[in-house]
Parts: C-alpha cells; sequence; structure tokens
C-alpha cells in the first residue's frame, strides 16, 4: 500500500474510532491523577474572592443561614462547597442554622456538621442547629423570611426550635447576618436571590454546579449576589484560599486533564472532517 | 477527609453496615458504568433499583416530612381545622386515576398554579427584570477598574483588572446587539444586519462558555464516582 493509501487508512480508522475507546482515555485521564496525588494551583476569580471575603468579614457570634438545597447527585461538586461554608463559618465563631428546601439535604448538612464540628469544638444547638426538610419551595424561603420558628416549629431530630438555646431572639431571617446557598437547581440560589435578596435586604452567596453557574452570574453584576462558586472549579478555589485541600481541589488535576483530552478530540474530530471533505471534492 | 458514602449503615457508624453499603454502591456504580460498554441487564437491574429505591424514598420522606408534621399533627393533635381545606385539595389530586371524576382534580391544580404564578411573577419582577434592567444602565468607562489597572501588580491580578476594564463596554455591546438580534419587525440588512451578527456571537460565545460548564459538570461527577471507588472501595488514595 503506498504512504498516501496508509495515511488515508489511518484517518479513516481514527475517524470512525469506537466511542468506548474515547471513554477509556477520559477514564484514564480522570483516575491517574487521583491516584497519583496530583495537584494544580488555581488562580481564584473575583466571583469567590468577593463570596469569601463576605463571610471572611462576619463578626464573632453572628448568625448565617445555610441553605443545603442539593442531593446526593450533585455531590461531588457542592459537598465540597458544604464542607468548606462550615470550615469557614466555624472557623470564625459564626453560629449556623441549616435548612433545606431539597428533602436529601438535611442528612447531607448533618453529616459536614459530624465531620467539622468536634473540630472546633461547636456544640449542637448552641453553635449549630440542622432545622430539616421544608417542602414548599418559594413559599417556604418567603416564609422564614418572616417567621423562621413558625416556618420549622421543630429542628431536623424532632426537637422544638423554642427549646433550642442559640435560636433565642432569632424570629426571622432579618435576624441573620447573610445567606450561605448550595444550590444544585430549583428551588435554589435563583430563587433565594428573587425571592429574599433583593425583597428582605439580606444578602445572598454560594455555590451552584457548574451547570447552572453561567445563568447566575448575572446576578453578580448586579449585586444581588455576593460571590459565587460554580462547579468543583469553584469549590477547589475556595478550598485554597481556605487553605484547607478537600474534594474540590484533589479533583481539579483529574478536571483539567479531561478537558485536556476533550479539546484533542475537538480538534481531532475537525482535522479529520475537513479531511475527509477535502478528499470528497 | 471522610468518605462520601451515602450507604445504608454509615450514619449510624456501625463498620459492618458501613463497609457492606460501599460494596453495594461500589457494585452498583460499576453495574451503571457498564452501560458505558453497552446495554445489558446489570445496567437494567441497577436503574431500575435506583428508580424503586428513589421512588420509595421519597414517598416515605414526604409523608414523615410534610403529611405528618405540616397537615396531619396540627390538624388532628392541635385542632387548626383550616387544614381540612388542603387536604381536601390534597385529596381531589387522587380523583386524576377515575376519568369521570378527573376534573375534580383541576380545583387542586388552579390553586397550585395559581400560588406558585404569584410567588414566580413577583420573584421574576424584583428579582430579575427591574434589578437586571438597572444593572445594565452602566458608564462604558468605569474610572475605579481603570485605576485599579493601574495599581496591579501583573499576572492574574493584571489579567483581572483589564477584564473589569472591558466589562461594561462589552456588556453594553453584547445587550445590544443582542437585543437588536432579536429584533424581528425589520430585515437584518444593513446597520441592524451587522449589529445582530455581533449578536449572534455573543450568543454563541455564551453557549460554549454553557457548554464548558456542563461538561466541567459532568466530568465532575465522573470524579466524584472515580474518587468514591477509588478511597472508599479500594483504598487506593488517602
Amino acid at each position: 500500500m503506498s504512504a498516501a493509501g496508509e495515511r488515508e487508512g489511518m484517518v479513516r480508522r481514527l475517524s470512525h474510532l469506537d466511542r468506548r475507546i474515547i471513554y477509556l482515555i477520559v477514564l484514564i485521564c480522570a483516575a491517574v491523577p487521583l491516584v497519583i496525588g496530583a495537584r494544580v494551583e488555581l488562580s481564584v476569580g473575583p466571583p469567590v474572592r468577593s463570596l469569601y471575603d463576605a463571610v471572611d468579614s462576619l463578626p464573632p457570634g453572628s448568625y448565617v443561614y445555610l441553605a443545603a438545597d442539593y442531593d446526593p447527585g450533585s455531590l461531588p461538586e457542592l459537598y465540597p462547597m458544604n464542607v468548606a461554608f462550615v470550615e469557614h463559618l466555624f472557623s470564625k465563631d459564626v453560629k449556623i442554622i441549616a435548612a433545606s428546601l431539597w428533602a436529601p439535604g438535611p442528612p447531607l448538612s448533618q453529616r459536614v456538621f459530624d465531620d467539622i464540628a468536634p473540630r472546633y469544638g461547636k456544640t449542637y444547638g448552641e453553635d449549630y442547629v440542622n432545622l430539616g426538610f421544608k417542602e414548599g419551595r418559594e413559599a417556604v424561603m418567603v416564609s422564614v423570611a418572616e417567621n423562621l420558628k413558625g416556618t420549622f416549629p421543630e429542628d431536623y431530630f424532632g426537637t422544638p426550635c423554642g427549646e433550642i438555646p442559640m435560636l433565642d431572639g432569632i424570629n426571622s431571617l432579618r435576624d441573620v447576618s447573610m445567606i450561605v446557598n448550595v444550590s444544585a437547581g430549583y428551588p435554589g440560589i435563583k430563587e433565594w436571590v428573587q425571592q429574599i435578596a433583593t425583597r428582605f435586604d439580606i444578602p445572598v452567596g454560594g455555590g451552584v454546579t457548574a451547570v447552572s453557574g453561567p445563568e447566575m452570574y448575572p446576578y453578580i453584576q448586579s449585586g444581588q449576589l455576593v460571590g459565587l462558586l460554580a462547579g468543583m472549579k469553584g469549590a477547589g478555589e475556595y478550598e485554597q484560599l481556605l487553605e484547607k485541600p478537600g474534594l474540590g481541589l484533589a479533583g481539579m488535576a483529574s478536571q483539567s486533564s479531561v478537558h485536556v483530552a476533550v479539546i484533542v478530540f475537538i480538534g481531532l474530530a475537525n482535522l479529520f472532517y475537513f479531511l475527509d471533505r477535502r478528499k470528497g471534492r | 477527609m471522610r468518605p462520601l458514602t451515602i450507604a445504608a449503615g454509615a450514619a449510624s457508624g456501625g463498620l459492618d453496615g458501613h463497609v457492606l453499603g460501599t460494596w453495594v454502591a461500589a457494585a452498583l456504580t460499576l453495574a451503571i458504568f457498564s452501560f458505558l460498554y453497552k446495554d445489558n441487564p446489570v445496567y437494567k437491574l441497577a436503574e431500575h433499583i435506583f428508580i424503586g429505591v428513589s421512588a420509595g424514598y421519597v414517598v416515605c420522606l414526604e409523608y414523615w416530612n410534610v403529611f405528618v408534621p405540616n397537615l396531619w399533627n396540627p390538624l388532628v393533635s392541635g385542632g387548626e381545622f383550616i387544614l381540612v381545606v388542603p387536604f381536601a385539595l390534597g385529596l381531589l389530586l387522587f380523583t386524576r386515576f377515575s376519568p369521570r371524576a378527573a376534573w375534580l382534580s383541576r380545583w387542586a391544580i388552579a390553586a397550585m398554579v395559581g400560588s406558585y404564578a404569584g410567588f414566580a411573577v413577583i420573584g421574576a419582577l424584583q428579582g430579575d427584570l427591574i434589578a437586571q434592567v438597572r444593572a445594565a444602565m452602566i458608564p462604558v468607562y468605569s474610572a475605579d477598574a481603570a485605576a485599579s489597572l493601574g495599581a496591579a501588580a501583573g499576572g492574574n491580578d493584571y489579567v483581572f483588572a483589564l477584564l473589569a476594564v472591558l466589562q461594561n463596554p462589552l456588556t453594553i455591546i453584547g445587550l445590544v446587539t443582542t437585543l437588536f438580534y432579536f429584533f424581528f419587525s425589520r430585515e437584518h440588512r444593513g446597520g441592524l444586519g451587522m449589529a445582530s451578527r455581533v449578536g449572534i456571537w455573543f450568543l454563541m460565545i455564551s453557549f460554549g462558555a454553557s457548554f464548558g460548564y456542563t461538561v466541567m459538570s459532568r466530568v465532575s461527577l465522573l470524579i466524584g464516582r472515580l474518587h468514591f471507588l477509588l478511597s472508599d472501595w479500594l483504598g487506593v488514595i488517602r
């Protein structure tokens, strides 16, 4: 076979590459950096920096409403954010009121508290509380903004909110300094902005899955969000600022290597497309 | 870092339950991944287990977290008889099982649609329309951003400062030209055609950014599962 024929055959084989080989390459690109513990240095963007600064400037003893509106389906992106927020808030001695508008949210919040609270010597009911899940979406947001204990008469464990010491004097979201939302979709950060940030003038910031990121950036420019983490990269940037590496930073080397593979695949696919087209002429 | 396993028994701290849960989760993960090779009965089994468990979990959770504390207890123990109204509306939803009585469910659906439409309209007006229009009224030249650029030390700081200077003009050009693209009362020729073509470029860039973020999100899910398999299950990474 001539050299031109061999080249043409190779191009044809590559342009009809079995998709399972592509899956395998992506799998290797994602797994190897995890196994060897590769790390990448992230450049922290302004949306992450501004959220970090806003949380960092909260005075000790102030309250934050941590809305854990996510589920295990978005765990890899949002759980590291939840961990980073709780680490940061506990390190600043800020009291956390956690609640969720997503049914699977409260056990995830509790898991974060169980992991982190002992390290900071925080006590349930005095330094943090988990109010659990409440159905009702935007209606619950508005309701909790006006009457916290009426909306959540009991916490996640069935304790009446009137018997929880840290909730003395906390009657509505007007009594908290900030709402931090970990949001996987609807209801989530967009609804917190629409229903609460603008109407009740309470600062809102938080983290979203990367898919939702572009939709939320206009709220930063308008000042309706104090800051935003988008996807695993956002979580990694926050962990870097916090100097507490977690899954966000650990996953970014894998993320980058897969991105390089995807870019190479796109480049090759376009190359083969144009070679095929030229041959057709 | 504590394992990310959301597995049976893990919450109780029982070692056996945790190990069993990890193995079950790992087996189900691999069963789902097997679809990448080709469709097969093991994948179908995992898919059916997922759907069944999810449905059962949601029903139990809604019953104990919503129906009992929000309706049943206040109605039966608390004497809040006004709750008979939402209870009756809720029951009407079940009339959809009977074609002759299905029309009654429209009352409950009307109440839900009406209330949520009200919330959505308020949110869209206050949170989106007014706030976003106000945020779009910006000067082309930002003196603060220019001052930050002058003070930037270099490297990433300089890049971010430069982007901040370009942000306002780009936002204005993108907003106006994209609006022109969606202006259909005149044929897109001449100046309008040129502006709408620039608008298409802005739209394409935003679609590209959205797609890039979507890829990142999906890769994150893969990394999360791999992290679980390699750390919690196999113990290859710590």
